[in-house]
């Protein structure tokens, strides 16, 4: 099954159908079960809400009118100092520096591994899959104190680099996982045509492989960018300078020591939810797309 | 993928041209490199680790299965695994049932009776807490359950249910429900974008047929959605399951564990272990213990899943 070809159908034409709906859809029911679900997803909503409303609020206004009430005035000060405080930009940019570099990286040896392993059915290929799938599932704390203590001996540790090193392995041996599933189906014909016209390997994978499976590596793309942006763990361990802190790192340590007052806590989370929800506008139909293709994998 | 059958045009034994070549090795050369200096090397090493005694620094102690006894007489280690289960409750079970029912009626009733357009536009509202990094999702919820001035206790006293207000995850009795409630709230979009996902393939003609002899909706749900979507509900059911035991990022930002034990997870154990207390070859045994039974835990799930769809087929 290709991911890259379950478009999501979420209009689906359903007006054709028989018009003599069952009582359950009659009147007010389905009224009522949009209420409900509209309530639920105000609920979902409520912390986002609850966020917003209290990040433009002077600390004065917050103790005396308290969390629920409209803000009166539109009150920065708190977000810039936040900002100026952390450094907000430059944590900014180490996250999206490390969860881009993954994201091309783990997208290459993804594709490498995949071409030898669902297209050159290298012998043994179910057992590295498997091999890879198992490393996926690995607690990072099961990898973590030697991966901290090598990474002290040859001089990497509190660098970039390292943390793109491993998350480049992780997100990539999930990527080998789904693309060699792919490649596993792909037209024949094409890989024989080309290399009847005398193409080398290195050129089947660039010049017909690449370009055909480029739907699947864009999601696959989107989502090791996410998911790198999100982690937490192994940048908590490895970032401890400040400067190379990554945007939940440096608001996780804050928060952890509990040394923001309530104002500054929502300016923050305002400023740390904003760019999951900026990228979730962005790449919502590749989301779609991709989540469908992790559940069929 | 549907390939269109061309086979005819390939030419007979043609294989040959694509066949197994030795030089598709090298593709994997560079990605196995950094497999096994990253993921293979630091995993056999942590095992080895699970067998000594050390700080961290100077002289490695062998001491043989010494960590996995004490291991075993820990109360801290017994209340990680216990919380584990609430978190497999918290982000697997409720997620999974309540996602289920929320995609069937967003995809049988609302997108049928309302357009597709509000049946999307409902499942990403549920889906925004997943794009959170879940130590963001964390701060959030923690500042929302704060004791003094959180809106939660605010709200309570606003509608005249003040005796209620409580230092949510400060407290051994309500701490561990407050961390669990929190992770229902972040994994509920999850099973909800895949089982619409799934519905989708599920060929109408049969609702429509369930339909016409005027079966209900609850009726379509249990004979037709969930024995459809059965591959994803596994799927779902998996992924959830491992994120759950390996649930760090939300314990260390909302309570470091506490109160006392109540809220400790088997991560954050280990990484109070290994950072915290230089206890690197006690963090070692756990993180051993926590893989094999996320590794135990795939297997039973994939093997369930292998009889059930063998049972399927007859």
């Amino acid at each position: 099954m290709t991911p890259t070809q379950a478009e999501p159908r979420a209009a689906a034409p359903v007006e054709s159908l028989p018009k003599r709906a069952d009582r359950h859809h009659r009147g007010a029911t389905r009224w009522l079960v949009l209420a409900l679900l509209i309530a639920g997803a105000a609920v979902v909503l409520f912390p986002f809400a609850i966020i917003l409303l209290n990040a433009f609020k002077s600390p004065a206004e917050y103790s005396t009118a308290g969390p629920l009430a409209l803000p009166t005035e539109l009150y920065l000060d708190g977000m810039i100092n936040f900002w100026k405080q952390v450094n907000f930009g430059q944590k900014l940019w180490n996250s999206f520096m490390i969860a881009g570099s993954v994201a091309v990286l783990a997208v290459v040896v993804s594709l490498f591994n995949a071409y030898a392993l669902g297209i050159g059915r290298v012998k043994g290929r179910l057992s590295i899959i498997v091999l890879f799938l198992i490393a996926n599932m690995l607690p990072h704390e099961a990898l973590i104190y030697p991966l901290y203590y090598m990474s002290n001996q040859v001089g990497l540790y509190n660098t970039q680099l390292a943390v793109i090193l491993i998350f480049t392995v992780i997100q990539s041996a999930f990527g080998t996982y789904l693309l060699a599933s792919v490649f596993g189906t792909f037209p024949k014909e094409l890989l024989e045509a080309a290399a009847l016209d005398g193409a080398s390997k290195w050129q089947v994978l660039w010049r017909v492989v690449f370009p055909i499976s480029r739907p699947t590596l864009s999601v696959l793309f989107v989502f090791f960018f996410i998911w790198t942006w999100n982690e937490f763990f192994i940048p908590l361990i490895f970032l401890i300078s400040n400067d190379r802190q990554t945007v939940p790192v440096a608001l996780g340590v804050l928060q952890g020591e509990r040394l923001m007052d309530a104002t500054t806590t929502s300016a923050a989370a305002l400023l740390g939810v904003i760019p999951a929800v900026i990228f979730f506008l962005i790449f919502q139909r590749t989301l779609a797309r991709g989540i469908t293709a992790g559940a069929v994998k | 993928m549907s390939t269109p059958t061309q086979q005819r045009t390939r030419p007979p034994q043609g294989g040959r041209v694509t066949g197994k070549s030795p030089v598709y090795w090298l593709y994997l050369l560079p990605g196995g490199l950094l497999f096994s200096v990253i993921i293979v090397v630091p995993f056999v090493m942590n095992v080895g680790l699970s067998f000594a005694s050390w700080p961290g620094v100077g002289d490695i102690a062998w001491i043989g299965f010494d960590n996995y006894t004490r291991l075993f007489a820990d109360d801290t280690f017994w209340a990680s695994f216990r919380n584990s289960i609430a978190m497999i409750i918290a982000m697997v079970i409720i997620p999974t049932s309540v996602g289920l029912l929320l995609a069937s009626v967003l995809f049988d009733v609302i997108g049928k009776r309302f357009g597709g357009r509000a049946a999307s536009t409902l499942r990403a509202l549920y889906y925004l807490p997943q794009i959170l990094p879940v130590a963001i999702a964390g701060i959030v919820m923690g500042w929302i359950l704060r004791p003094q001035n959180g809106a939660l206790n605010n709200i309570l006293e606003a509608v005249g249910l003040g005796d209620l207000a409580q230092n949510w995850l400060g407290d051994p009795s309500t701490a561990l429900p407050s961390v669990m409630a929190i992770m229902v709230w972040v994994q509920i979009g999850y099973p909800v974008v895949i089982f619409m996902a799934a519905l989708q393939r599920v060929d109408p003609e049969l609702y429509e047929a369930a339909e016409i002899d005027g079966a209900g909706w609850f009726r379509r749900f249990r004979a037709i959605t969930i024995p459809q979507i059965k591959p994803e509900t596994f799927v779902v059911a998996l992924t959830c399951t491992i994120a759950a035991m390996k649930v760090f990022g939300p314990v260390f930002v909302l309570t470091r564990g506490g109160p006392g034990d109540a809220t400790n997870v088997p991560s954050y154990f280990a990484y109070q272990n290994f950072f915290e207390r230089a206890n690197v070859g006690y963090g070692a045994a756990i993180s051993t213990v926590l893989t094999l039974i996320i590794i135990v835990l795939s297997i039973v799930f994939i093997r369930f899943q292998a009889r059930s769809e063998r049972k399927e087929r007859g």
